[in-house]
């Protein structure tokens, strides 16, 4: 566990001298805070919606399906162009601590983007009187942070496939955007289209978590569809060496 | 040390290695000779833990390289042919992110330690993309050294570099070889010779030779061969060196003969009087020595004519 440690300290670090994740922070907080100024402006005044810490969140996760394959793109992908895979294969570390601790590194710099949102909620319940729902925002932030880590370790697995950034980029927007387009088709009661409403990668976030409801087996979705995602890239990883 | 039996590797269906045996001890420098595409770093990457062989098995360091892969890759250390750096890492950071990995000891002295020892004690901070090449293989080099590795593995340590960083390289590779099992490839003859205990030369994944380079020589020399030049035309000396009943082989070369005479026969004094007596001006005389350069084309020659025929 400590080569974790020690891998995830190095890419979270890495993340702060990255350029790319400079320009994916400044898309999410440029967008945010038109989309916030916009609600403020109109919005509210008009009353289509209502004073929320969640009226940041939406956006924030639409901007967040093209932003953080950006974010993991490099992870693997980089390594194996570099040749640097060669370097942590033959060090003393297992395949899926390298990928685990690259995860872990990633998901580290998107909490501290997340901690930066939190300004807006700030900002509405300064606002508002008597303050904002919190149980609902926090309920929407913990399933922020599994919805995140999922997204993060589907970007970790698209970035294990290639050498090249620019692949992994698509794949990872790939995957991401089936999934959640996958649970559009919920139209019915078919065993099909139950299943593709299980599958969607928002549903469980929008349904329940968004909703103030903080449903164990909502967040158990998350989490099994990290521990998946990790699982394959560290198989990626570990094929590389048979070829 | 290193102890290999019958590794095979395949990728798809091209045979990279075919059924190569050796073995290397403590305080021997090896050096594994052979052309490009030869099997030469995929023998390494199997040692290193890398890849595992298709077939057959290695022990390094008294672990084997498949069921014991994490033992085996503590005790190594490895510099891969392509010198992988972390360009945005200064070389104290990469050598201190590589030792925590490793879980060395000390980890701020035994860098600083290392670094003196390749001589980039002044250039720690500075980012590796920005050094030159020389400067980036002795890192790599620093890596592979830090953890104090029983096994040292270098993929062609030596290329790319100039003249005299090639000679730094090679005498830090004999300091550190005295103490350690050190295994290195080239494709340099000279290298091999000058820096090895002893060459394994192999070629499309067979072992050809493995012997010390001086027995290399030897083995294929022969008879001494004696290099003559004279003031006369070389044709005309072949033709006067040809009735000589003594001399077993008379070849022309480049501006001048090169000839043969029995084992353990010194057959120069005759050769002098021959010439003297034929009233030529003998030039020069001498011993011309089989170098390693013609053992190897020789082996791998033969083996492709095999081929051929086959």
């Amino acid at each position: 566990m400590r080569s974790v440690a020690i891998i995830a300290a190095r890419e979270f670090r890495r993340f702060f001298i990255s350029p790319i994740a400079y320009a994916g922070a400044a898309i999410i907080f440029l967008v945010l805070s038109g989309i916030f100024v916009l609600n403020i402006g109109f919005g509210l005044p008009t009353g289509q919606m209502s004073p929320d810490g969640r009226m940041v969140l939406q956006p924030l996760i639409f901007v967040l399906i093209f932003v953080t394959p950006a974010f993991t793109m490099r992870l693997l992908a980089e390594e194996q162009r570099a040749g640097t895979l060669e370097l942590l294969l033959t060090a003393p570390v297992r395949d899926w601590e390298v990928v685990v601790g690259k995860w872990l590194g990633s998901l580290g710099f998107l909490l501290v983007i997340l901690a930066g949102t939190f300004v807006y909620p700030i900002v509405i319940n300064q606002f508002t009187i008597p303050g904002i729902d919190q149980g609902t925002l926090l309920s929407a932030y913990v399933g922020l942070v599994a919805l995140i880590a999922a997204m993060l370790a589907i970007g970790v697995f698209a970035s294990s496939l290639f050498a090249s950034q620019a692949a992994a980029y698509v794949a990872g927007i790939g995957i991401t955007m089936g999934l959640w387009i996958i649970g559009g088709i919920r139209a019915g009661s078919s065993a099909f289209s139950q299943a593709a409403a299980y599958l969607g990668l928002l549903n469980h976030y929008y349904d329940n978590l968004y909703q103030g409801v903080l449903d164990l087996t909502d967040l158990v979705f998350y989490f099994s569809l990290t521990a998946l995602a990790l699982f394959l890239a560290s198989q990626v990883v570990e094929s590389r060496r048979w070829r | 040390m290193i102890r290999a039996k019958n590794l095979s590797k395949y990728y798809g269906n091209f045979q990279a290695l075919n059924e190569i045996s050796f073995q290397a001890h403590k305080g021997e420098i090896l050096g594994f000779l052979g052309p490009n595409g030869a099997g030469k770093t995929t023998t390494m990457r199997i040692l290193t833990g890398y890849m595992p062989p298709s077939a057959g098995s290695a022990e390094v360091a008294g672990f084997d390289v498949i069921e014991e892969s994490i033992e085996v890759r503590r005790r190594v250390g490895y510099m891969p042919e392509t010198v992988p750096l972390y360009p945005e890492m200064s070389a104290t950071e990469y050598l201190t992110f590589m030792g925590s990995l490793r879980r060395v000891p000390d980890l701020e002295e035994r860098v600083a330690e290392v670094l003196t020892e390749v001589g980039l004690h002044d250039r720690a901070e500075s980012y590796a993309g920005n050094l030159s090449k020389g400067l980036r293989q002795r890192l790599g080099l620093a890596q592979a050294l830090l953890h104090r590795p029983e096994v040292l593995i270098l993929d062609e340590p030596t290329i790319g570099l100039d003249p005299a960083q090639i000679i730094e390289v090679r005498d830090l590779i004999r300091k550190v070889g005295s103490e350690r099992t050190v295994m290195l490839s080239t494709h340099i003859l000279s290298e091999a010779q000058q820096v090895c205990d002893r060459v394994l030369i192999i070629n499309k994944g067979k072992i050809l030779a493995d012997d010390t380079p001086n027995n290399l020589q030897a083995q294929l020399a022969g008879a001494e061969r004696i290099f003559i030049r004279t003031s006369s035309d070389p044709k005309t000396l072949a033709k006067l060196l040809s009735t000589v009943a003594e001399l077993e082989e008379v070849v022309g070369v480049e501006g001048g003969v090169e000839v043969s005479g029995p084992p353990g026969k010194d057959i120069r004094p005759l050769l002098a009087r021959t010439i003297v007596n034929a009233e030529m001006d003998l030039l020069e005389l001498r011993a011309s020595k089989v170098s390693l350069e013609s053992v190897f084309l020789q082996l791998t020659q033969e083996e492709n004519d095999r081929e051929v025929s086959e």
